[in-house]
């Protein structure tokens, strides 16, 4: 086998070799039979959720994780959000010319552990191959197909006034690890990502409170963009407290360097949850008592809408709305 | 020392509560911050409507890319997109979505152009080294706390005898600038709340224009407490009439004299010259210029780029707002047409711009 992957990778014999050398053993090594068109799903009943997502992060590799962990994460955790239990993946892989199969294999192993610890199936795959300079090593789709309880019913548009918003724990982490590394920052404390499925702690959480009302993970654009979403799609206003909002020290510090806002910062493991107030203590218990939240929080609470979707009461006692990001985030000057 | 005993929330409820209690003794008061980072800070804390009626604080100047003429953005888009010149861009984050008058870099790195955003100069030079056939720009844009860092690359440049990189200079310096809002008579400004880290690289020094012109300066860092104790001590020297104008609250980070090495280093590299600050106009001495003995690595020289041409986006008030004569919400553009997505003015976008931070907290 090569070290890198070439063009002929691509097609014909080149490609059989690359799936059978590399891909398949990574992926897939338990699988027996033929590889064919499309996978077969039986006896899959219930409501189904259907996701599909694409990942085309740089660096690949970053402190915390890699594309391969954070393109099963991201997908998984969109279906964990809607209540749903995961059932299977497609992995769609786009590789550059030059990538070092050494490389794609750690990624690749990486993509299978997750899934494994996540329960969650590979079902179908594909594989292309452009020219050196148009991807920026690989780029990953997966789409992920779930079933979703009859007795869960998670949106948007769920938040009444009078709900409680509970943070699963301290946000930010994972996009300052990426722009650490990306921008060569060499911070004093490393920030390592918070990339995680969040599909157990979910479902322990639901199974708990089936009352719950919406979760959204905070990723593109931060906790401040789904929670703006959420106050936007059910036409209400979320006041949060800043001091209650968990911010490790490596991500504020990190935001005063670069002129960020922590709220801002995506996550790749965090979710916001909406729940009736009479169930936020149980809430808030079952969620610290998993791992991956035991610094959950209580940040805030809907009301009946105000000028602004999302107002945060600061540390001194004034008041500020809190907007979506701006779109890239870019470090400031002085 | 850690920071966070800088944001005490009991502390900065009895110093709100002492700056209410000293307005009582006062009449109108116009307080500009000067610098960007604090009037974002004061965004980000809900500050202004925690003050009492008849403290108002304004927004100044202090926002390096809100200053930088247009033409700077104009000529560097054209330069960038220029075959023959093959340029490859450095510039800080900032300045990529300010517009020009025509043209901002991100229309130019939309276009094809080659733009990477830096987060110190000295990444300039490894570019340069990277890619020997194409010729680098740095985008040198700042105040004084961003000069130090330009110096620094341009006198390694030397050293190294880098001779594909370049650098597009548009620094500007506080002192001057003071001076003309100061003596400007449309304004009324009963005090400054001075740049933290620009008085670090020039020293408290740097203001005894303030007691020449008898207006009240503090130096105050970012922290919630360093800005409401700026804000308290700028109160206090006006009720109590002060002699000494000029207070010093930031003392754990500027020193009397500043930090003498940044300022030398700044002094070899740079003379001082008239520049145009864009929405304000020409200020005697309050630019910088790369001196003789560095004029090789000079942008607007090799590419013939004229960067000091006066101009603003048509229906654009960010000159009245640079000047604190209005609010950034009193424009009529402002959350209408202007918005961070479409600036049509660089207050807007830039993370130090006055419109930006009331749009972004209210």
């Amino acid at each position: 086998m090569d070290k890198r992957i070439k063009l002929s990778h691509g097609n014909g014999r080149g490609n059989n070799e690359l799936l059978n050398n590399v891909i398949f053993p990574c992926l897939i090594p338990e699988h027996r039979g033929p590889h064919e068109d499309a996978g077969i799903l039986k006896n899959i009943k219930g409501n189904i959720a259907f996701t599909t997502d694409s990942f085309v992060i740089n660096p690949i590799f970053f402190p915390g994780g890699d594309i391969g962990k954070l393109a099963v994460c991201g997908t998984v955790n969109d279906l964990a959000m809607m209540g749903a239990e995961p059932v299977s993946l497609s992995v769609s892989l786009i590789l550059e010319e030059g990538l070092e199969i050494i490389k794609l294999e750690k990624i690749l192993i990486s993509l299978r552990e997750t899934c494994r610890d996540a329960g969650v199936s590979i079902e179908c795959g594909d594989t292309k191959v452009v020219e050196n300079g148009k991807a920026d090593g690989l780029y990953i789709t997966t789409s992920g197909l779930g079933v979703v309880p009859d007795n869960i019913n998670l949106s948007s548009a769920n938040a009444e006034p009078g709900d409680i918003v509970i943070v699963s724990g301290p946000v930010g982490l994972h996009g300052i690890a990426v722009m650490s590394v990306r921008k060569s920052l060499n911070f004093a404390s490393v920030a390592v990502s918070d990339c995680a499925a969040l599909n157990g702690l979910t479902k322990e959480l639901l199974n708990a409170v089936p009352e719950t009302k919406a979760l959204r993970d905070c990723t593109r654009g931060g906790t401040a963009a789904v929670l703006n979403e959420i106050a936007e799609t059910s036409g209400v206003t979320i006041n949060l407290i800043e001091k209650t909002i968990p911010v490790p020290d490596v991500v504020s510090g990190a935001c005063s360097f670069l002129g960020l806002d922590p709220l801002h910062i995506p996550c790749e493991g965090r979710f916001v949850a909406i729940v009736p107030v009479d169930k936020a203590g149980l809430a808030l218990k079952t969620i610290k008592n998993h791992e991956l939240g035991n610094a959950a929080e209580i940040i805030g609470k809907v009301n009946t809408k105000e000028r602004f979707p999302v107002t945060i009461v600061t540390e001194v006692g004034g008041k500020r709305f809190l907007t979506l990001p701006p779109g890239e985030l870019l470090p400031r000057i002085c | 020392m850690n920071l966070k005993s800088f944001s005490n929330s009991k502390k900065s409820k009895e110093i709100i509560g002492a700056i209410h209690n000293i307005a009582a003794d006062l009449d109108n008061i116009n307080i500009m911050e000067v610098c960007g980072t604090h009037t974002m800070e004061i965004g980000k804390l809900g500050l202004r409507k925690l003050l009492p009626g008849n403290i108002r604080l304004i927004s100044g100047p202090g926002c390096p890319v809100c200053v930088t003429p247009g033409s700077y953005i104009d000529s560097l888009y054209e330069a960038a997109l220029n075959p023959e010149y093959k340029v490859h861009v450095a510039a800080f984050g900032d300045m990529l979505n300010v517009p020009g008058n025509e043209h901002s870099l991100a229309e130019a790195k939309t276009a094809g152009a080659k733009i990477d955003i830096v987060v110190t100069p000295l990444q300039a030079i490894e570019i340069a080294r990277n890619e020997p056939l194409n010729n680098i720009i740095f985008t040198s844009v700042g105040f004084e706390t961003t000069v130090p860092a330009t110096a620094f690359t341009v006198k390694k440049a030397y050293e190294l005898g880098i001779s594909n990189l370049y650098f597009l200079t548009a620094h500007r310096v506080v002192p001057p600038v003071l001076k003309a809002l100061i003596t400007d008579k449309d304004l009324n400004i009963s005090g400054f709340l001075l740049p933290g880290h620009v008085s670090a690289i020039i020293g408290e020094k740097a203001y005894s224009l303030l007691n020449d012109f008898s207006v009240p300066g503090v130096i105050a860092g970012f922290e919630p407490l360093d800005i409401l104790g700026g804000i308290l001590s700028i109160l206090d020297i006006i009720r109590n009439n002060r002699k000494n104008k000029l207070v010093n609250m930031y003392t754990r980070i500027v020193k009397k004299d500043g930090n003498i090495e940044a300022v030398k280093l700044i002094d070899d590299i740079y003379e001082h010259v008239d520049s145009l600050l864009r929405g304000i106009g020409v200020i005697p001495g309050s630019g910088l210029k790369l001196r003789e003995k560095y004029k090789k690595y000079d942008a607007a020289e090799r590419f013939s780029l004229n960067i000091e041409k006066s101009g603003m986006p048509s229906g654009c008030s960010c000159g009245d707002v640079l000047k604190g004569i209005i609010n950034p919400d009193q424009c009529k553009l402002f959350g209408k047409t202007c918005v961070p997505e479409h600036p049509v003015g660089p207050c807007m976008v830039s993370t130090e711009g006055s419109c930006a931070a009331y749009y972004k907290y209210g």
